[in-house]
């Protein structure tokens, strides 16, 4: 067996750089408020979430309405055995407030948004763009670093929210067809279904997953090395880094938030 | 090598270019590791106010490192880099950004931000970083594309431009916040000879202007002895000559005189490609002017 130090020790290195990002970031946005100014430009961070947020719907929707129509198809053949096809919108209004639609949209936007910021700052570093404006005395985790971050952290909720809403029209398109629920019985099912604490769940899961998403990709195109081929490796591993901890921060939540109701 | 008669002799050639002035830029005993790789072994180095010195040596060989030490972009393993004063490595990130707005820094790929046009690029560090109205602002972006004969160039991208004119909206960027010290990367590197004259003059022409210290980072040997007021040599790591460029042309140090004429066989070549030790002479044996 490979001895797992190394890689504890490289993930933990990896780990502290990006806090060290984080905290730096805070630092000089809070530099450019001390001076009476505003931290980043409010067009970069428009640009940005137009990207991140508006950009992401199409994919978000559909993806997300195909997931729910699956979900309420596959939980409802089963449950139809029981005679509890009912069940099925809160099943799905459940699953994907508390769970999927967080997860999902986590995955989308790591591979879109994230390969995106990765390959943009990546080329940046390559071409010493990001040091040029370091050697200007302009932060460049400010100017570069804060409005991307904040997209992302501040559109994942929405997308979620958006990520949710076609899910669930998805399931209930599937649930009238195939299980005869009709439109308003299923709204009306799947919002008694559920409770303000899985509303909170799925808010603070999207709020994290964002801050990761933003990190990770930041991070990973600042420290491209390596020319054309360091840009697309770090494109990948961003990528791949960026889903891998979404979903284990996604099971940490999971095994925080079970265990405190 | 000390740095004090180093001190004594750069005051004394500054002073014969333009009288005694206080250093722009002090490096003492400058030592710079990667690792178990050392770039820079010991670099002392004085550079008076208004002068233009040229730093030659190898490719690869540590002189792009020593401009980005100046710029407190990397900090020193061993050793003190001052600018007007400043202990470089001891500022915190606020004063490395003030003393940052002093310096203009001029890229071997000039750098610019491929996603900004040429205004913006020059007016980046004015609108970050100044009060500035707009006015003001495309006033002084249009002065300086003048000053590089650049002005018609105002609204295109950067992708829309050949490497002699990125070159020259890179020094214009680079003199956008009439800085004290200019530092050239590499600046007539991969251009054509005429550009590369053209490029030659415009340093010097802006360096008169302004009234600018430069230090020049270069390995094409005729634009060092055209921009240079003081030229140096780096060799593995170290100082091995500096001088006026007159004495430089028939320098009595082998690296030099082989690196300036360009010649293969001598001492350069011997000791990279691995040849018996005691036919390279070492640096620190080397006459020092």
């Amino acid at each position: 067996m490979a001895n797992p130090i190394p890689f504890f020790r490289s993930s933990l290195q990896h780990l502290s750089s990006v806090v060290w990002l984080l905290i730096q970031t805070a630092n000089e946005m809070g530099d450019q408020l001390v001076r009476g100014r505003f931290p980043f430009r409010l067009a970069h961070f428009f640009e940005q979430t137009d990207r991140a947020g508006v950009g992401s719907i199409p994919l978000v929707s559909l993806v997300s309405f195909f997931i729910g129509l699956t979900m309420a198809l596959l939980t409802g053949y089963q449950l139809q055995t029981f005679g509890q096809t009912r069940l099925v919108p809160s099943l799905v209004a459940i699953g994907f407030t508390r769970e999927l639609g967080p997860l999902m949209t986590g995955i989308m936007v790591a591979a879109r948004i994230g390969a995106a910021y990765t390959a943009e700052l990546g080329a940046m570093t390559v071409a010493e763009e990001v040091e040029a404006i370091e050697a200007m005395g302009i932060g460049p985790l400010r100017f570069l670093v804060s409005p991307r971050l904040l997209a992302v952290f501040l559109l994942m909720p929405c997308l979620v929210v958006v990520s949710n809403l076609t899910a669930m029209a998805g399931a209930a398109i599937i649930s009238r067809w195939a299980f005869d629920i009709p439109f308003q019985s299923f709204f009306s099912s799947a919002l008694d279904s559920l409770l303000i604490r899985d509303i909170v769940a799925g808010t603070i899961k999207s709020f994290l997953f964002g801050l990761i998403i933003g990190l990770v990709s930041c991070y990973k195109g600042l420290t491209v090395s390596g020319g054309a081929a360091g840009v697309g490796d770090a494109t990948t591993s961003s990528v791949v880094v960026a889903i891998t901890t979404v979903i284990g921060f996604d099971t940490l939540c999971n095994i925080v938030l079970v265990a405190k109701t | 090598m000390t740095s004090i008669p180093e001190n004594a002799r750069a005051t004394r050639i500054a002073g014969a270019i333009g009288g005694p002035t206080p250093p722009a830029v002090e490096l003492k005993d400058v030592h710079l590791s990667f690792g178990a790789n050392e770039i820079l072994g010991g670099i002392d180095l004085v550079i008076s106010t208004r002068e233009r010195l040229v730093v030659i040596g190898q490719s690869g060989g540590g002189k792009s490192t020593l401009l980005r030490l100046i710029l407190g972009i990397l900090k020193p393993s061993r050793g003190s880099v001052r600018f007007e004063g400043l202990e470089v490595a001891r500022l915190g990130r606020r004063q490395l950004n003030l003393m940052r707005q002093k310096i203009g820094m001029v890229y071997q790929y000039s750098a610019l931000i491929s996603s900004l046009s040429v205004r913006d690029n020059l007016a980046l560090p004015l609108e970050e970083l100044t009060r500035k109205s707009r006015e003001e602002i495309d006033h002084l972006v249009d002065e300086k594309l003048r000053m590089v004969g650049m002005a018609d160039a105002r609204d295109k991208m950067p992708a829309e431009l050949s490497g002699g004119m990125r070159k020259r909206i890179g020094f214009a960027r680079g003199i956008i916040m009439d800085p004290k010290l200019i530092l050239y990367d590499e600046p007539s590197a991969g251009l054509d000879p005429v550009t590369s004259s053209v490029i030659d003059e415009l340093i010097i022409g802006l360096s008169e202007k302004i009234g600018a210290t430069s230090i020049i980072v270069t390995h094409e040997m005729e634009s060092a002895f055209r921009i240079a007021t003081r030229m140096a040599m780096l060799f593995r790591g170290k100082i091995i000559a500096e001088d006026v460029p007159s004495i430089f042309r028939h320098h009595s140090n082998p690296i030099v005189a082989q690196f300036i004429s360009g010649d293969i066989k001598g001492p350069i070549l011997e000791s990279s490609s691995g040849s018996p030790s005691h036919s390279i002479p070492h640096p620190s044996s080397l006459p020092h002017s």
